[in-house]
């Protein structure tokens, strides 16, 4: 072969290169057309959503119950049609209790598989750290967890609840029924319970007119609560008020009982225990302590007993529900409605129906109502629950519907 | 304090001598087999936290079974499960020894890495096999509830008994290693392993069983362990850190050292604590650790080995 014909040679196969290329690229974007105008996994007949939870590492214990739900939610959704048409199809992703974890799989989810919605995150930590890439790449996140609020994302739609609708009517309860002047507050040392302490104790001096006698952090996985007991017998607290976590909890629920801190003399109030903690606590540890949360397993209304009955049926006889647990099952139903009002998968016009603030969901919302506010966040209803030996909550309190508030004035 | 009464503060300052003394007794009891391992062995066990959690797993296997198939004998099984926790954390830590770390004797850093990731492995089993969420053994009613000797006193049970099975652990790992002949080969292979070997003392045999020793005391921790705080396939990791850094103070070959570490830890947190913040309690504990391992690299109590 000559110079001359191996430049020619060469310079046709690079032209039928280009051409096959550019074709190939025109097919794939015509195939992409015809289904969604947004280049997200979406075809004629399914939808791809992303689930983002720890599988492993220490938040496996609490992340576990949280993306059971969610694809409780996602099953029943695809047996009664699916959403515009469309059966959803689910990728799951494991953070491994590691918040870059969470940022490197968020990017995944979005960037590669373009999901048009991701499930998930427990912690704050990982929230943070995963919604700079939702921010970035424009996805959706349902955030199923209650935390401390002062955050409202475009991308992200908080269906627990923010700190003030949790912790306010939880001690306007107390100071009533109880007569409650004395407060001692109790946290682990990072920062949902130094926020949520920091409002409580805002409210409990300024609106409840009582006085914080102490207050005290404890480092995560701290295991020895001795002499803080011993602090809190000094100060005779009319209230404990506690929001401590994780493995602490189980230590501090046991050394309360064996140093004769009991129920019958002592009135606490938790803001960190659901039914899954309880399972690690047991029940017997905490009998007659109480509880705020949204939703309680033993709630009796006809939504919550078709959802425990069909998650048992999924996961299990023995499977126990708590708060977390509910808000993360109200996610792809909310998702649901949402996508269908915009007739659409696209993040904008999903998030521009959310924020309309009239999605509502009573059918599929086991605690009874809920309704999407503007802000992103859930109007909800907080509950007080005093805990049995079963491991299962009675509920004793039911406040009004609570506006969310995620940025409040004079709480901070 | 005017607003209290001398009796008060009396009881106080008795439940909080109590918390000092209860928690001395539970850094002792995590701290000893790490002692026996890194002192006499020089082996970083990175992997101590999940040989306790094999001990806490196996007294909920025994609370369950005898919860359902011999609910009479509840109220002992406890006994029988610090025995067996010891057993099979012992016997996992001779396989462990068997298969692992008896390669890795000349390169003690490699131990730290390789016992680690053994610790993932561990953790992980737990998950797959117990779940990922936390279980509570139902323990006997005997030791719940706390002992009265005054009206205002109250003194944990749960707290009594790991303190009176440190003690006994303790005795016993001093008889082993001080007062028995198989003490004396351990001592000697930590101090001339070669020179032990010439003498006719099987060095292998010992680092095998000395290794098996250190992670039964573990399993026997993590049985205790499960009155006062959680099971779960993480709990190693509440308590290694603490475990190392009793052992790293107190000295690392010294049994005494352990001893006096643990307890001067405990006695300082424990004080602190009642007066300030958990967290700055800790902080100050660690502060102060770590300027006098600044003074005093080998420890508190270190025995003199010509190099």
């Amino acid at each position: 072969m000559s110079k001359f014909k191996r430049r020619k040679f060469l310079g046709k196969t690079a032209a039928l290169l280009s051409a096959m290329v550019a074709a190939g690229f025109i097919s794939t974007s015509a195939m992409a057309m015809d289904a969604t105008t947004t280049g997200q996994a979406v075809t004629d007949t399914t939808v791809t959503v992303g689930i983002l939870h720890s599988l492993t590492g220490t938040m496996a214990i609490s992340e576990t119950g949280a993306q059971q739900a969610e694809k409780l939610a996602i099953k029943q959704i695809n047996e009664s049609g699916g959403i515009l048409g469309r059966q959803i199809e689910i990728i799951q992703e494991d953070g491994a209790s590691d918040w870059p974890t969470f940022a490197e799989k968020s990017r995944k989810l979005l960037a590669k598989d373009k999901v048009a919605a991701v499930f998930g995150c427990w912690t704050s930590a990982s929230r943070k750290a995963a919604l700079p890439v939702f921010e970035q790449e424009n996805g959706l996140l349902y955030y199923p967890t209650f935390y401390e609020g002062l955050e409202q994302s475009h991308n992200v739609i908080y269906t627990g609840q923010e700190a003030t609708q949790q912790i306010l009517a939880g001690l306007d309860w107390v100071a009533k029924e109880k007569e409650a002047k004395t407060f001692y507050l109790i946290g682990s040392d990072y920062i949902w319970p130094r926020t949520s302490m920091k409002i409580a104790r805002k409210h409990i001096e300024n609106v409840l007119g009582g006085k914080v006698v102490g207050e005290d952090y404890k480092p995560l996985g701290n295991t020895q609560f001795g002499s803080t007991i011993n602090k809190i017998r000094l100060k005779k607290p009319d209230v404990i008020y506690a929001a401590v976590v994780g493995g602490s909890n189980v230590a501090w629920f046991k050394q309360l009982k064996a140093a004769g801190i009991t129920s019958d003399k002592q009135t606490l109030l938790t803001i960190s225990v659901t039914e899954d903690e309880v399972l690690g606590i047991g029940g017997e540890n905490l009998e007659g302590f109480y509880s705020i949360m949204k939703y309680f397993q033993s709630q009796n209304n006809p939504s919550n007993l078709e959802f425990v009955k069909e998650f048992k049926a999924m996961w299990g006889e023995d499977s126990v529900m708590g708060d977390v647990t509910q808000a993360a099952y109200l996610g792809p139903w909310l998702w649901k409605a949402a996508v269908e009002r915009a007739g659409s998968f696209d993040v904008d016009k999903v998030v521009a129906e959310s924020e309309k603030g009239d999605i509502e969901l009573t059918a599929k919302a086991p605690e009874g109502y809920v309704k999407l506010h503007p802000n992103h966040h859930l109007w909800s209803k907080a509950r007080v629950g005093q805990w049995n030996k079963d491991g299962q909550a009675t509920v004793v309190f039911e406040s009004e519907l609570i506006e969310p508030n995620p940025f409040p004035a004079g709480y901070q | 304090m005017g607003e209290y009464t001398v009796q008060e503060l009396t009881s106080i300052f008795a439940m909080q001598g109590f918390a000092g003394i209860s928690l001395f007794s539970v850094l002792l009891l995590m701290a000893l087999g790490l002692a026996i391992i890194f002192g006499q062995m020089g082996v970083i066990n990175m992997a101590h936290g999940e040989f306790m959690a094999v001990g806490a797993y196996t007294t909920y296997l025994l609370s369950v079974i005898s919860e359902t198939y011999f609910p009479g004998f509840l109220q002992y099984y406890f006994l029988f499960a610090i025995i067996a926790s010891f057993v099979i954390a012992g016997i996992l830590g001779y396989l462990t020894e068997f298969i692992l770390i008896r390669h890795l004797y000349k390169r003690p850093l490699d131990t730290l890495l390789a016992t680690w990731g053994l610790s993932l492995i561990m953790q992980q089993t737990f998950r797959s096999i117990f779940g990922a969420r936390e279980v509570s053994p139902t323990l006997p009613d005997w030791l719940m509830g706390s002992y009265q000797p005054t009206e205002e006193i109250y003194i944990p049970i749960n707290g009594m008994f790991v303190l009176g099975l440190t003690a006994l652990v303790t005795i016993g790992v001093y008889i082993l290693m001080y007062r028995s002949n198989w003490g004396l080969a351990v001592r000697a292979t930590t101090q001339n392993r070669v020179m032990s070997g010439a003498v006719g003392i099987n060095t292998k045999k010992t680092d095998r069983l000395t290794f098996a020793l250190g992670c039964g005391i573990a399993g026997i921790a993590g049985a205790a362990f499960t009155t006062i705080a959680s099971t779960g396939p993480t709990l190693g990791t509440l308590y290694i850190v603490d475990t190392f850094m009793v052992v790293v103070f107190g000295g690392a070959a010294s049994l005494f050292g352990t001893i006096a570490s643990a307890f001067t830890i405990a006695q300082a947190q424990s004080i602190l604590e009642f007066f300030i913040s958990g967290s700055m309690a800790k902080v100050y504990t660690l502060l102060t650790l770590v300027i006098i391992l600044m003074f005093r690299p080998e420890g508190l109590f270190s025995i003199k080995v010509r190099k």
